[in-house]
């Protein structure tokens, strides 16, 4: 009978939630929808977001196109096919590990940073000064944040995908000796811009919006405490890291990209 | 009841029951704080004075009553709505609040870019005069995290002032600050209510600053208000309200003997 009433609970409280997520998801696309549009404070979100996760994206891109370089020559060499090792690199990373890698490098370093911050105007009343001074929080504070969010993920998406074709590039070419044509022209004849650039644009965006809101409202719903600040900045890594690995599947398996 | 300010209600409560969990904070609480006066809140700590501010401010909504502010109840509107009401009121809360990714003179500015169409040069004028008049002139450069204790405090009450609003709730305005700041800060709580009429709500510990400055004043105790005049508070027949203001002018005495009560500076 405890376990009946468990799970009911446990449902209960889920459709809850969801209901809670929906309304707050509807708050930041009413207020995006609506002026004033806080175009400034976007721009230093952007800045926050974008440009200081700039070094992480390039770097970790050109780390991965540099073991998929080596990984690659390595299989291919043994079949004589040392030439598709930019066909390999490329969509492999182009369809499925530059916005996954992406995304899940953006959430450890700004999704994490953008739920601590919130949580901490939680704590520290700042959410609810402006609340007393008219101005409405999800307006103010979270749409900037979530819009930027949306917008640097394809963006650093792209600059990942480049940066790793150059790590490839190094790796093959310049270490390993496949000729630098061969190499570029099997990237540019093996990615196709419908199925492969669009997708992986189709993905990022949506990851971005994933981050962005699980971020804003972990910190937005956080305990004004620091054990709260804690809490929402861990379940953003964690519910976000989780989320676009099932989102990853999920846009594959319907649109094949 | 005796005592009773008489004078058009601005802030009406009037059965209020709230509980954190089950912890109840008031039980029943009718009081009402009329317009243009000071009304200060005193009672022991964990009585509900910060929760008496945030439910007239609808921060929190209790679970029965009506909290009515310029005759609307607080307790029904949805936020949207609120945020018309809250147009009205100005709030100090006790930590501050400002907003530590701005400047201090952003911070200020903030109200009067959002709820006023004047112009930058007009925004800066009015910043520097609210600045001014709580005694941080050359703060609002700063950020935050730079000021002290007390002067954070006092530049959140420029911020909550400087829309000249019809009713301010200060939380805990004086705790921290030095005598002479305590005195400026009434001060200007006197001359923002003689001047402009507006209807002054502070919770506070200071009895001095209390006694010298409310029209009235509301003692919390077990989830209930005793309300009136401050001599009439004073010496109310209730020992568990004569003993706090006892107790209380008691410790004032001793803080001011062994020279405590600076204004402290955050780490």
């Amino acid at each position: 009978m405890n376990a009946i009433r468990d799970l009911g609970f446990r449902t209960v409280s889920l459709v809850a939630h969801l209901g809670r997520v929906t309304a707050f998801v509807g708050e930041i696309g009413r207020s995006t929808v609506a002026p004033p549009w806080r175009f400034r404070r976007f721009v230093a979100e952007l800045y926050d977001v974008g440009v200081l996760s700039l070094a992480i994206v390039c770097l970790s891109g050109a780390t991965v196109g540099a073991v998929l370089g080596l990984q690659g020559y390595v299989t291919l060499s043994r079949f004589g096919a040392e030439g598709s090792l930019g066909a390999v690199v490329g969509l492999s990373l182009v369809r499925e590990l530059a916005p996954v890698l992406t995304a899940l490098l953006v959430t450890g370093r700004a999704g994490s940073a953008m739920a601590a911050e919130i949580a901490s105007m939680v704590t520290t009343e700042q959410l609810d000064g402006l609340r007393m001074m008219s101005v409405d929080p999800v307006d103010f504070v979270v749409k900037p944040k979530a819009l930027a969010m949306l917008c640097a993920m394809p963006l650093l998406n792209g600059l990942f995908i480049v940066f790793a074709l150059f790590g490839g590039y190094l790796v093959g070419v310049e270490l390993l000796g496949v000729d630098g044509g061969t190499y570029v022209s099997s990237v540019e004849q093996s990615i196709n811009f419908e199925d492969d650039i669009l997708g992986t644009l189709l993905k990022s965006v949506i990851f971005g919006a994933l981050v962005g809101i699980i971020a804003t409202y972990r910190g937005y719903t956080s305990e004004p405490t620091s054990a709260g600040v804690s809490a929402a900045t861990t379940g953003t890594v964690v519910t976000g890291s989780v989320s676009i690995l099932l989102f990853d599947y999920v846009i594959t398996a319907l649109w094949g990209v | 009841m005796d005592g009773v300010i008489e004078t058009e209600a601005r802030v009406q409560l009037e059965g209020v029951h709230l509980s954190f969990g089950v912890r109840p904070v008031f039980r029943g609480l009718d009081v009402s704080f009329p317009r243009g006066r000071i009304s200060v809140i005193l009672g022991g700590s964990g009585s509900g004075k910060s929760t008496l501010l945030r439910a007239i401010g609808g921060l929190v909504r209790p679970q029965r009553g009506s909290v009515r502010v310029a005759g609307e109840d607080v307790t029904r509107l949805p936020e949207r709505e609120l945020f018309r009401v809250r147009e009205r009121i100005g709030m100090l809360f006790q930590h501050g609040a400002l907003l530590d990714a701005m400047s201090v003179y952003e911070n200020v500015a903030l109200p009067l870019r959002e709820h006023t169409r004047l112009s930058e040069s007009d925004i800066a004028a009015e910043v520097e005069r609210r600045l001014a008049a709580v005694g941080l002139p050359d703060a609002g450069r700063l950020r935050p995290r730079e000021l002290s204790g007390g002067m954070l405090r006092r530049a959140a009450l420029a911020r909550a002032i400087v829309t000249d609003p019809e009713i301010v709730l200060c939380d805990e305005p004086f705790s921290g600050l030095d005598p002479i700041n305590v005195r400026r800060i009434e001060k200007l709580f006197t001359d923002l209510n003689r001047q402009l009429g507006i209807s002054l709500l502070v919770t506070s510990h200071h009895i001095p600053s209390s006694l010298r400055m409310a029209d009235q004043i509301v003692f919390l105790h077990d989830g209930v208000a005793e309300a009136g005049p401050p001599k009439e508070i004073r010496y109310h027949p209730d020992p568990r309200v004569a003993g706090f203001f006892a107790a209380e002018l008691d410790a004032d005495a001793a803080t001011s003997e062994d020279g405590q009560g600076e204004e402290g500076t955050r780490p």
